[in-house]
C-alpha cells in the first residue's frame, strides 16, 4: 500500500527489511535521514539481530563494513560527497576483496567550493573503483533498487552502490510503495558469503598480488562486472514478479517513437525531462528520453540498441570533468562509435542548481534545430562570469 | 568455498617457500665440556647427573655417578671438589654446591640400599688388583662391571687404604666407607687381605693372572734430617693418622704438638692431635700461606679448630721437648731461605707431615718396570714397561689425591680390559670447554635473599660434613637446579621459542632439531641460548 | 608478572623447562603450540616483529581455544606473510588497509555479535605506522566505543618496510631514511613524544599493557589477561628489526632487553585507565650499551661522542624509571 514518505526514510525501512546485520555510518548531509532512520529501527530493536556501529570518519565506516563484510554479516552504509572521498581508499580494496556491502550514496557536490547541494560528481568520481553504481530516478525506484542491489551484491560477490539525488529525492515526500517484509524475504535469502572469516575454516583474505597475477585478478573483476549485465535485468524480472513492480534494468526508455533527438541522463532529472519531452510532443515535436539505471558496469550494448535510431543524442550531465565535459558523454559515445549519431554535451544542475522544465525545453528545441555547441552550461549566467572575468577573480 | 583468486589464500600455504637457502650459518647442537666434567679428576659426567637429580630422578643420578666413581658418599665427603672451583655459576653468584649433592646422593643409594651388577658375560680373564685405596678399589669395581674376575690384594687387614688408615674419622666416617667397600665386593670381587705382595711376578704366576694393576700407594712418610736427640718424640703423620683410625683409643701425643709440613695432611695430623686431647697444635711450615698445599677449606677448618700456625719456620733442632725454629724468608722466586735467627717452642711430640712416598720392594722381581723420581713410570694406557702390569694412583704421576686415585683406576681398568680384549685404547677427543663467556646470563634467576641464606648454609655443610647433617633432600635438589648446564642442552625450549621463523622442531621434551629447509641462519636460538650449546657455524657453498 | 616458582636454573625466564608444571610454562614451549605464524614467510633474518606476532596470536589462540579471527594492518607483517600465493598464516585472518585495522576488527566484532557468536574474539595487529600514524583514528575511535577487539601493535620504531623512514614512534636521534644522520641535530628530531599506551590509557579502556619480545612470559600473560576481558584492550610490543635499527639478526632479543633495562620501554599494564602492574627493571643498565649496540644511533658516538645528545636520551629513561617505577623504590606494585 503506498504510503506518503521521505525518501530517506522509505530507503531507511526498506534497507531494514533486507535484514542488515551490521550498519555503520558517519553523519554527511544529505545521507544523514537514512542512518538516523535505521538507527532508531536498530536501537528500538525491530531489526535485531543488528549492530548499528558510529564511528568517527567515512573511511572507518567503510573500514567497519568491509570487516563485517568479510565476516560473513550483511551489511550497508551510506554516504555522500565528501565522504565517499574520504572512503576512497576502501572503496577499491572493498571490491577489490569481493564484499558485497550496499551503500547508498546521496549524491552531493564536491568541494571546494564546499557546497551541500546535489550532483553526480561524487559517484562520478569513484566510478572506476569496482563498485556498481544503481541510478534512482525517484524514490519508488530507490526502494526497489536497494532491495535488489543486495541480491545483485551477493550473488556475484561485489559491493553495490545505490545513487540518489541528495535532497532532491532524499528529501521529497513521495507516494511510495514499500515491498512486505514477506515479499522481501522471498526476493532476498539468507547472505551465503563467498569467503568468510571462520576459526573453524581459516583461510587468508588480502594477499599481496604481484605482476604475475593483478592483470588476471583484475580481469576476472571486468568479468563479474560483465556478468552483472546479465544478472541485473534477471533480478529486476524476478523482483518484478515478486512485488509487480518494475525491476531495475539497465536502461529505461520513454517517448522514443520517431524521436529523432534523444536525451540520455541518469537520476531524478529524468522525470522533469519526461514532462518536458511529454510537453514538446503535445508542440509536435519527438525527443526520446533514455535513462542510465545501471552506470557501472556501463550498458553499452543497450545504450547502443536504444539510441540506434537516433540520430542526435544530447547526453545530460549533472557532473563536470573540468578540461574535457561529461563524464558520461564519454562512456555513450563509446557506446556509439562507429555510427554517425551528433552528440552534444549538456552539463546542468551542478551543486543543487535546479534544472527546470523551460531550460530544459529551450536546450532540447536548440538541439534539434542543431545549434547546440559540442559542450553546453545550461542556465550559465554570462553577465556573472563576464564581471568575474573583468575583475580578474575569474582567473 | 569458492575462493576469489589469488587476494585469499589458502593457510600455510608459505612452507613451500623454503626461506633456508637464505642461510650463511646454521645452527648446531653442541655438547660441550662443563668446566665441573673437566675439572673432575675422576671424569665423573657430574652435569649429567646433576640433571638426573633435578626432577628428584636421584637412583638414576646416583647410578650416573657410579659409571665413573665406585665411591660416591666417601668422594662426596673426602673429595676436594675441583668441580666447584671450576663452576661457572660461581661467577654469577657462586659454585653449584656439587660436592654436597653427591654425598647427598651417595648416602641416599646407601639408604636404600642401591647395588651395582655386572650386566655382561664372564670373560673369564683374572685380573689382580694390590692395594685397595681408593685407586685399586675403583680399578677393581670397573674391572669386575666389565666381565674379569678380580682379586684385590692389601697388606692391611682391612680394605680402604688410606680412605681408612690415613682420613680421620670426622671427615669420613667408617660405616660409610664400609658400606661402600661392602658394595664393591659384593659384585664377586675376591679379597685377600694382610697379605703383602713381595714378588709380584710370582704371585702373578701362581695365581694365574692375566694382568695386574698396581695401586699401592704413597705409604712411606718422607722423613727429613732433623738433628734430633734421643728423648725427643717425632713421629710420622701417617702413624699417627693410623692409630688413630680405629675405634680404639689413639696415640698418646702429649698436651703440645707441633705438626711439620703444610699439606692436607698435616692438617689432618694437626687437628686430630687436637681431637687426641693436645690443648696446643702448631704447624710449622717453611712458606707462606698462599703458597701451602693443603686446601685452603682444610686450612680454615683447623684454624677454626683451635689450630695454630707458624709460616716462614723450619724445624733445625729437637732436643727433649724444646725445638729450634729457624725463620725462613722467601726469596725472589717464591722459595724459602734460611734466615739465621733462631727461636725456641716446646713439643711433646713433632708430627712429621712431610709428603709420603712409595715402596717399590713388590717390583724387585719386574726389572722392565721404570721408576722415576720416586713412582712408577706408565704410559698412556697406564701400562709399565712390563707388558700386563698397570699401575695408578699415588705410586705414579699426578695429584695425590683420593679423586685423581678413582680416575686412574677407572681409565686402568679401561684400558687392561681392552688390552685384554685386544682391542684398541678407549676414549674419543675432549669436545671444547663451555667457558662462562659461553652463558646467556640473563635466563638464570637470581637467588633472591632467602635463597641466599640456603646457599650459605648448602656451603657451610659441605665443608663442615660431618659436623653438621648432609643436605635434606630439598636443599638438594635445589642445588642440583642451580646447575647452568654450560655447553649441554637442559630443555629450557628457549631455541624451540626464540625462532622467527618456527624452524627449530621440538621432537619431544629436551629434544630439538633445525629444520634447514626453512632456517634462514639468523643466529637468535644460538644467542639466547642460555647454557651456550648451541654454535652459528658457516654454511659450506 | 613472572610467575612465582622456586626453581633459580633458569626460573621463569627462558621459554621453557621441563621441570616447569604445564601451566607455568609459555605457550610457546609446548610442541602443539598453534604456530599462528608459521614457516616460509619473508621475513628478514631475525625479525622481532615475526617473533612477537607469533608470540601474541599463539597465546591469543591458546585463551581461546582457537576461537580467534586477526585482522592484519598493511606493513612489514602483511606483506612477508602474504605474498601470494603463499600465507604464512594459520588463523583466519584480513587484510584491508594501512589505516583501518581497528575499524575493520570493529566490523568483525560486530558482524560476531550480530550472528551470536562472540565466543570468537578479534584480534587487530600492525606496525607502529599503522597504529600511532595513519591508522590512529580508527584506532582512537575503537578504543572511544569500545569495541571488543584486542589491538596489538608491533612497535619497531619506523616505517621498515618502504624503507625505514621515520614514524611518530621513531625515537630522538635515530637515524631514518627521512631522519638522516646529517647536520648539527643528526637524527630524528627530539619531540613531545607520541605516547600511544598512555593515550589509550586516557580512553579508559578496559586494558592496555606494554611488552617486548624478551620477556615472553610478560608478554604471554598479558595477551591472556587482555583475551579475559572484553571491549577495547590495547597491547605496545616492543620489536626490534635488525634493518632498520642497524643491528646483528641475533641480537633482536637482546635489544629488546636492553630497551627495558635501561627504562627507555617501560613495561607495564592498566586497566580501567590506572597501571596495575609494573615489570620492574631487573638488572638496571645506563643508555650507552643500548644505543651503541645499534647502527641508527653510530652518529652518536663517531666520530666523536655526543655525550649531550646521550644524556638527553638518559634523561628520558630516568623519568620513565621514576614515572613507573621501574626500579620498585617506592615498593611494590
Amino acid at each position: 500500500m503506498p504510503e506518503q514518505l521521505e525518501g530517506s526514510v522509505a530507503v531507511a525501512r526498506t534497507v531494514a527489511r533486507c535484514r542488515p546485520q551490521v550498519v555503520c555510518a558517519y553523519p554527511i548531509t544529505p545521507q544523514t535521514h537514512i542512518v538516523e532512520g535505521l538507527s532508531v529501527l536498530v536501537r528500538e530493536g525491530s531489526l535485531a539481530p543488528c549492530e548499528f556501529v558510529n564511528v568517527e570518519s567515512e573511511f572507518a565506516a567503510l573500514s567497519v563494513a568491509i570487516g563485517a563484510s568479510a565476516t560473513g554479516a550483511r551489511t550497508y552504509t551510506a554516504t555522500a560527497s565528501q565522504g565517499l572521498l574520504y572512503m576512497a581508499e576502501a572503496l577499491y580494496n572493498a571490491s577489490g576483496l569481493g564484499l558485497p556491502i550496499v551503500m547508498t550514496v546521496a549524491n552531493r557536490a564536491i568541494g571546494a567550493p564546499i557546497n551541500i547541494w546535489n550532483d553526480h560528481s561524487d559517484s562520478m568520481s569513484q566510478r572506476d573503483c569496482g563498485w556498481l553504481q544503481l541510478f534512482a530516478e525517484d524514490n519508488q525506484q530507490a526502494v526497489d533498487l536497494h532491495v535488489q542491489a543486495f541480491r545483485i551484491a551477493e550473488e556475484l560477490s561485489v559491493p553495490v552502490m545505490v545513487c540518489m539525488d541528495g535532497f532532491v529525492l532524499t528529501h521529497a515526500y513521495e507516494q511510495v510503495e514499500l515491498p512486505t517484509q514477506e515479499q522481501v524475504d522471498a526476493f532476498v535469502p539468507l547472505y551465503q558469503p563467498r569467503q568468510v572469516l571462520d576459526p573453524q575454516a581459516p583461510i587468508t583474505i588480502g594477499a599481496m598480488v604481484g605482476p604475475e597475477a593483478f592483470t588476471e585478478v583484475r580481469y576476472l573483476a571486468h568479468e563479474t562486472q560483465l556478468r552483472a549485465l546479465e544478472v541485473i535485468p534477471r533480478i529486476g524480472a524476478e523482483y518484478a514478479e515478486v512485488t509487480g513492480r518494475p525491476g531495475g534494468a539497465l536502461v529505461s526508455a520513454y517517448n522514443m517513437t520517431d524521436a529523432d533527438i534523444v536525451v540520455v541522463a541518469m537520476g531524478s532529472v529524468l522525470g522533469t525531462l519526461k514532462d518536458t519531452v511529454d510537453e514538446l510532443a503535445a508542440d509536435g515535436t519527438q525527443v526520446g528520453v533514455v535513462g542510465i539505471t545501471t552506470y557501472r558496469p556501463f550498458p553499452a550494448a543497450a545504450v547502443r540498441a536504444a539510441l540506434a535510431d537516433a540520430a542526435r543524442v544530447v547526453v545530460l550531465e549533472r557532473a563536470i570533468s573540468p578540461g574535457v565535459g561529461g563524464p558520461l558523454t564519454a562512456d555513450v559515445r563509446g557506446a556509439l562509435a562507429g555510427l554517425s549519431t551528433e552528440i552534444v554535451t549538456v552539463v546542468a544542475g551542478l551543486g543543487g542548481r535546479a534544472i527546470t522544465r523551460p531550460s530544459l525545453r529551450a536546450m532540447l528545441l536548440e538541439a534539434g534545430r542543431g545549434a547546440l555547441d559540442l559542450l553546453t552550461f545550461l542556465d550559465l549566467d554570462l553577465p556573472q562570469i563576464q564581471r568575474a572575468q573583468l575583475t580578474g577573480a575569474g582567473r | 568455498m569458492d575462493k576469489p583468486f589469488a587476494i585469499t589464500l589458502d593457510v600455510g600455504s608459505s612452507l613451500v617457500n623454503k626461506t633456508g637457502s637464505w642461510r650463511t650459518e646454521r645452527p648446531v647442537y653442541l655438547d660441550l665440556m662443563p668446566p665441573c666434567n673437566d675439572a673432575c679428576p675422576a671424569g665423573e659426567n657430574i652435569q649429567q647427573w646433576l640433571y638426573q637429580a633435578e626432577d628428584g630422578g636421584y637412583e638414576q643420578a646416583w647410578r650416573q655417578i657410579m659409571l665413573d666413581n665406585p665411591l660416591p658418599a666417601v668422594m662426596g665427603r673426602i673429595c676436594y671438589h675441583p668441580c666447584q672451583t671450576a663452576c661457572n655459576r660461581g661467577q654469577l653468584d657462586e659454585a653449584v654446591g656439587i660436592h654436597s649433592v653427591e654425598r647427598f646422593l651417595g648416602d641416599e643409594a646407601i639408604k636404600r640400599g642401591w647395588t651395582v651388577t655386572v650386566d655382561i658375560p664372564a670373560s673369564g680373564q683374572h685380573v689382580l688388583v694390590v692395594g685397595s685405596g681408593p685407586c685399586g678399589l675403583a680399578a677393581a669395581y670397573h674391572l669386575r662391571r666389565l666381565g674379569h674376575e678380580v682379586t684385590v690384594v692389601d697388606a692391611q687387614e682391612q680394605l680402604g687404604g688410606m680412605m681408612r688408615y690415613g682420613i680421620p674419622r670426622y671427615r669420613l666416617p667408617r660405616e660409610v666407607l664400609d658400606a661402600e667397600i661392602a658394595r664393591i665386593v659384593g659384585m664377586g670381587v675376591h679379597v685377600r687381605t694382610d697379605t703383602r705382595v713381595d714378588d709380584l711376578a710370582t704371585t702373578m704366576s701362581e695365581g694365574g693372572f692375566d694382568a695386574a694393576f698396581l695401586a699401592v700407594g704413597a705409604q712411606v712418610g718422607r722423613h727429613t734430617e732433623i738433628p734430633a736427640g734421643d728423648s725427643a718424640r717425632i713421629i710420622d703423620a701417617l702413624t699417627l693418622l693410623q692409630q688413630a683410625s680405629g675405634d680404639g683409643e689413639g696415640p698418646q701425643l702429649g698436651q703440645r704438638v707441633v705438626v711439620y709440613g703444610g699439606g692436607n695432611t698435616a692438617m689432618d695430623a694437626a687437628r686430630t692431635a687436637r681431637r687426641l686431647g693436645a690443648t696446643e697444635a702448631i704447624v710449622v711450615y717453611r712458606r707462606t700461606r698462599d703458597r701451602m698445599p693443603a686446601q685452603p677449606e682444610e686450612v680454615d677448618e683447623a684454624l677454626a679448630e683451635g689450630v695454630r700456625m707458624r709460616w716462614l719456620s723450619t724445624i733445625a733442632a729437637a732436643e727433649g721437648q724444646r725445638l729450634t725454629i729457624e725463620r725462613m724468608e722467601l726469596d725472589g722466586n717464591g722459595f724459602p731461605q734460611p734466615t739465621g735467627e733462631f727461636e725456641e717452642l716446646d713439643a711433646d711430640t713433632v708430627v712429621l707431615a712431610l709428603g709420603q712416598e712409595v715402596a717399590l720392594d713388590l717390583l724387585d722381581g719386574l726389572p722392565d718396570v721404570d721408576v722415576s723420581h720416586g713412582v712408577v713410570a706408565v704410559d698412556d694406557n697406564r701400562m709399565t714397561g712390563h707388558a700386563g702390569v698397570f699401575a695408578g694412583g699415588d705410586m705414579t704421576v699426578g695429584d695425590r689425591t683420593a679423586t685423581t686415585a678413582i680416575g686412574h683406576g677407572k681409565s686402568a681398568a679401561r684400558r687392561i680390559d681392552a688390552w685384554l680384549r685386544g682391542s684398541g685404547s678407549p676414549g674419543g677427543a675432549r669436545p671444547a670447554l663451555a667457558a662462562y663467556e659461553r652463558l646467556n646470563g640473563w635466563y638464570y634467576s637470581d637467588a633472591p635473599a632467602t635463597v641466599q641464606h640456603e646457599l650459605t648454609t648448602a656451603r657451610r655443610v659441605s665443608t663442615f660434613d660431618e659436623v653438621t647433617a648432609g643436605l635434606d633432600e630439598e636443599t638438594a635438589l635445589f642445588e642440583a637446579r642451580r646447575c647452568l648446564s654450560c655447553g649441554n642442552c637442559f630443555g629450557c625450549d628457549n631455541c624451540y621459542g626464540v625462532c622467527p621463523d618456527n624452524a627449530v622442531l621440538k621432537l619431544g621434551p629436551t629434544e630439538y632439531a633445525v629444520d634447514l629447509v626453512h632456517c634462514k641462519g639468523c643466529g637468535l636460538c644460538a644467542e639466547e641460548c642460555p647454557c651456550g650449546a648451541i654454535e652459528m657455524v658457516p654454511e659450506t657453498t | 608478572m613472572t610467575t612465582d616458582v622456586k626453581f633459580y636454573q633458569v626460573g621463569s625466564f627462558a621459554v621453557g623447562n621441563r621441570l616447569l608444571s604445564r601451566d607455568l610454562r609459555t605457550v610457546q614451549s609446548e610442541e602443539t603450540r598453534a604456530n599462528a605464524l608459521t614457516c616460509g614467510h619473508r621475513a628478514c633474518r631475525g625479525c622481532g616483529e615475526a617473533l612477537g606476532a607469533r608470540y601474541a596470536l599463539d597465546t591469543a589462540i591458546e585463551a581461546t581455544k582457537g576461537k580467534l579471527v586477526v585482522v592484519n594492518a598493511t606493513g612489514c607483517l602483511e606483506v612477508f606473510t602474504t605474498p601470494y600465493p603463499e600465507s604464512a598464516w594459520q588463523v583466519p585472518w584480513l587484510h584491508s588497509l594501512f589505516g583501518n585495522a581497528a575499524a575493520v576488527a570493529t566490523g568483525v566484532a560486530s558482524a560476531l555479535r550480530a550472528q551470536g557468536r562472540e565466543d570468537i574474539r578479534v584480534v587487530a595487529q600492525g606496525g607502529d605506522g599503522g597504529t600511532v600514524d595513519i591508522g590512529f583514528a580508527c584506532l582512537s575511535g575503537m578504543f572511544e566505543r569500545n569495541d571488543d577487539v584486542l589491538y596489538i601493535c608491533y612497535d619497531n620504531e619506523g616505517y621498515m618496510n618502504t624503507g625505514v623512514q621515520r614514524s611518530a614512534a621513531t625515537p630522538p636521534a635515530a637515524r631514518t631514511a627521512t631522519t638522516p644522520a646529517v647536520g648539527p641535530e643528526p637524527g630524528n628530531r627530539f619531540g613531545q613524544g607520541k605516547d600511544v599506551p598512555a593515550i589509550a590509557m586516557a580512553h579508559r579502556i578496559p586494558y592496555v599493557a606494554t611488552a617486548t619480545v624478551a620477556d615472553l612470559h610478560d608478554l604471554e600473560a598479558k595477551v591472556r589477561r587482555a583475551m579475559e576481558l572484553r571491549g577495547a584492550r590495547y597491547l605496545h610490543v616492543l620489536v626490534p628489526c635488525p634493518l632498520g635499527w642497524a643491528t646483528e639478526s641475533d641480537e633482536t632479543i637482546k635489544i629488546a632487553r636492553l630497551a627495558t633495562q635501561t627504562g627507555l620501554f617501560p613495561v607495564f599494564a592498566a586497566e580501567n585507565g590506572d597501571v596495575v602492574d609494573v615489570t620492574p627493571i631487573r638488572h638496571h643498565v645506563p643508555v650507552d650499551p643500548y644505543l651503541e649496540a645499534q647502527g641508527r644511533y653510530a652518529h652518536l658516538f663517531a666520530p666523536s661522542r655526543r655525550a649531550d645528545v646521550i644524556a638527553r636520551i638518559q634523561a628520558e629513561a630516568d623519568r620513565n624509571i621514576v614515572r613507573y617505577d621501574l626500579l620498585g623504590r617506592r615498593g611494590g606494585t
